[in-house]
C-alpha cells in the first residue's frame, strides 16, 4: 500500500510534465486541427539555450524563466516561418510540415553546434528526498506537481476568464463562426502557439533539469510523450490531455516498479502496447470532444 | 447607400453559385432575399460577410470598397451575419456566446450590451449560464440573433432565421425582425417563407439559380402571382 502510494506520487510527478506537454499539443490541435509533431523542438531549442546560459555561469533560477521565454519565442517563430504558410492547406500538408520542422531544426543544430550531447549540471537538490510518514518523496516530484498545479490553474483562468481565452475556445469549436463574430484568426492562432510554447517551457524546465543534457534530437521523446498523452486523453480535449499525461506518467512508474526487472527495461514497449489496446476499445480517447454542429 | 453589391459572382470550383448579382440596401431598410433552394441566397450573404471570396464584382459598405475582406474585418466594419443553421457555440454557455459576439466591443461597453440583450430576449435571461447546446431550437435562434447584435452592427444579415422552428416560434422570430427594424436597424433577411417575408419587408429581391430575377417593394412583389411560379417551378428540383 505504501509503495503503491509512493509510486502514485512519483508517477504524478512524471505525469505532470507529460500533462503540460500534452496540453500544449491539445491547444494547437483544438484551434488548427494540427497534430504538432514539432512540439518537442521547443524543448530541443530550450535545451541549447540552457547550455549557452550555463556557459555564461547563470544559475537555474535565471535559466528557468529563460527557458520559458525561449520556448514561447521558438513556438511563435515556428508558426510564423512554417505553419502560417500552410494555413489553408490540407491537414495532411500541415502534419508533414510539422515533421519537416523537426528535421530542419535538428539538421541546423547538427551543422551549427554539432551532433554531440551537451551536458549541464542538474540542480544540486534534484535527488533530495523528504520523508512524509512512511513515504520518502523526491523534492523534485513535489516541486513539479506544485508548479504544474499552479500552471494549470493559470491556464484555466486564462481560458475561462479572459477575452483571449473565450476567443480561443470559440475558434476551437467552430473557426469560421468565430471569425464571423470578429475573432481575428491570426491573433488567436499566434496566441495558441504562445500558450503552447509557455506550457512546453514549464515542462521543458523540469525535463532538462532531470536530463542534464541535450542533443539535436532531444525533442523526440518529449514530443512523443506529449502527443501520446493528448491522444490518450482524446484529441482536442484540454482536460483529457491533462488526464492523459497524468495517466501516462503513473502507468510508466507503476510498470517500471512492479514488473520483474528483466521486463522493466521494456516499460516503454509495454506502455505503447497498452495504449494500442486502449485505442482498440476507445479510439476517441478517454474524453470525447463534442464539436459544434457542423454543416 | 449603406451596402452596394455590384455584379457579384461567386464560384464553388467551376460552378457559379451566384452570377452578376447587384443590389443596394439603404440605412434603416428591411430587405428580404427570397427564392428557392439553391438560388444563391446563402452564397450571397456569405460572400458579403467575407466567408467566401467573390470571383468578380464588388461589395461597398458605407461607400468603402470592402470586397474580399476577411469575416472579422467585415464585422469590424459593421456587418454581422446570423449564419445558416445558427452555429451557436454549443459547448459555451449562453452568456459566453454573447460575450464572443461582443468580442470587438470594448470590455466596459460589453456589460450594458448584455443587459440590453437580456431585456430584448427574456427567454435567454433565465438561461444565462446554461450550456448553449441545451437550448431549444427557438431559444438557440434567439441566441444566434442576440449574439450577432452584441457587435452593434450597422447591417444585420440573417440566413433563414425561421428554419426548422415550430409555427409559434416562427411568429416570435418575425415579430423580432419587425421590432429590430422599428428600432431603426438595417436588416437583410434570407427566408424560404416568402409570403411571410414580403409582408414585412420594405423591399425584396428574388433570386433563382444564382441570378437576380426581380426586385420590388414587399407589397408589389406580394401581389404578383407569377412570382410563386418561380418558387414552384424552381423548387427543389
Amino acid at each position: 500500500m505504501t509503495s503503491l502510494l509512493q509510486n502514485l506520487i512519483d508517477g504524478l510527478g512524471q505525469g505532470s510534465i507529460y500533462a503540460l506537454l500534452a496540453l500544449g499539443v491539445a491547444v494547437i490541435f483544438g484551434v488548427m486541427h494540427l497534430l504538432n509533431f514539432a512540439h518537442g523542438e521547443l524543448i530541443t531549442v530550450s535545451g541549447y539555450a540552457a547550455v549557452a546560459a550555463f556557459g555564461s555561469n547563470l544559475s537555474w533560477w535565471l535559466v528557468a524563466p529563460l527557458i520559458i521565454v525561449v520556448s514561447i519565442v521558438t513556438s511563435l517563430v515556428i508558426e510564423r516561418v512554417a505553419f502560417s504558410r500552410v494555413r489553408g492547406a490540407s491537414e495532411f500538408t500541415q502534419l508533414l510540415t510539422s515533421f519537416g520542422i523537426h528535421i530542419i531544426v535538428s539538421a541546423v543544430l547538427i551543422m551549427s553546434v554539432g551532433a554531440s550531447v551537451k551536458t549541464f549540471a542538474e540542480p544540486p537538490w534534484i535527488f533530495d528526498r523528504i520523508d512524509v510518514g512512511p513515504l520518502s518523496l523526491e523534492k523534485f516530484d513535489l516541486l513539479v506537481i506544485a508548479v504544474t498545479a499552479v500552471t494549470l490553474a493559470a491556464t484555466t483562468w486564462l481560458l475561462q476568464r479572459t477575452t483571449f481565452g473565450l476567443s480561443l475556445r470559440a475558434a476551437a469549436a467552430d473557426f469560421d463562426t468565430a471569425r464571423l463574430m470578429g475573432v481575428d484568426s491570426d491573433r488567436v492562432i499566434r496566441g495558441a502557439f504562445a500558450l503552447s510554447g509557455a506550457l512546453a517551457g514549464v515542462a521543458g524546465i523540469f525535463w532538462l533539469m532531470r536530463a542534464g543534457n541535450t542533443d539535436p534530437s532531444a525533442g523526440i521523446d518529449p514530443m512523443l510523450k506529449g502527443v501520446l498523452a493528448a491522444l490518450i486523453g482524446g484529441l482536442g480535449s484540454l482536460r483529457g490531455a491533462v488526464l492523459g499525461g497524468l495517466a501516462l506518467g503513473v502507468a510508466e512508474v507503476l510498470l517500471r516498479s512492479q514488473l520483474p526487472s528483466s521486463v522493466a527495461v521494456l516499460t516503454d514497449a509495454v506502455v505503447f502496447g497498452l495504449i494500442a489496446f486502449l485505442f482498440i476499445f476507445r479510439p476517441q480517447g478517454l474524453i470525447t470532444v463534442q464539436h459544434a454542429e457542423r454543416v | 447607400m449603406l451596402l452596394e453589391v455590384d455584379n457579384l459572382t461567386t464560384q464553388y470550383g467551376s460552378i457559379a453559385a451566384l452570377r452578376s448579382v447587384s443590389l443596394t440596401v439603404a440605412e434603416g431598410e428591411l430587405i428580404g432575399l427570397i427564392g428557392p433552394n439553391g438560388a444563391g441566397k446563402t452564397t450571397l450573404l456569405n460572400t458579403v460577410a467575407g466567408l467566401l471570396e467573390p470571383a468578380t464584382g464588388s461589395v461597398r459598405f458605407k461607400g468603402e470598397d470592402v470586397t474580399g475582406r476577411a469575416p472579422d474585418a467585415m464585422l469590424r466594419a459593421g456587418v454581422a451575419l446570423v449564419p445558416e443553421h445558427r452555429r451557436i457555440f454549443v459547448d459555451l454557455t449562453v452568456v459566453e456566446n454573447l460575450r464572443i459576439g461582443g468580442v470587438t466591443v470594448p470590455a466596459k461597453e460589453r456589460e450594458p450590451l448584455l443587459d440590453e440583450m437580456a431585456e430584448l430576449f427574456p427567454v435567454l435571461r433565465d438561461k444565462w449560464t446554461t450550456q448553449a447546446g441545451f437550448l431549444s431550437g427557438g431559444e438557440a435562434q434567439q441566441l444566434a440573433i442576440a449574439r450577432a447584435l452584441m457587435s452593434r452592427p450597422q447591417l444585420l444579415m440573417m440566413d433563414e432565421p425561421s428554419l426548422g422552428l415550430a409555427p409559434i416560434l416562427v411568429d416570435v422570430v418575425f415579430d423580432l425582425i419587425v421590432k429590430l427594424r422599428d428600432q431603426g436597424r438595417t436588416l437583410v433577411v434570407v427566408e424560404q417563407n416568402a409570403a411571410r417575408m414580403l409582408e414585412v419587408a420594405d423591399r425584396a429581391y428574388v433570386l433563382r439559380s444564382g441570378e437576380l430575377v426581380v426586385e420590388g417593394t414587399g407589397a408589389e412583389l406580394g401581389a404578383r402571382d407569377d412570382l410563386f411560379k418561380t418558387f414552384v417551378a424552381g423548387g427543389d428540383a
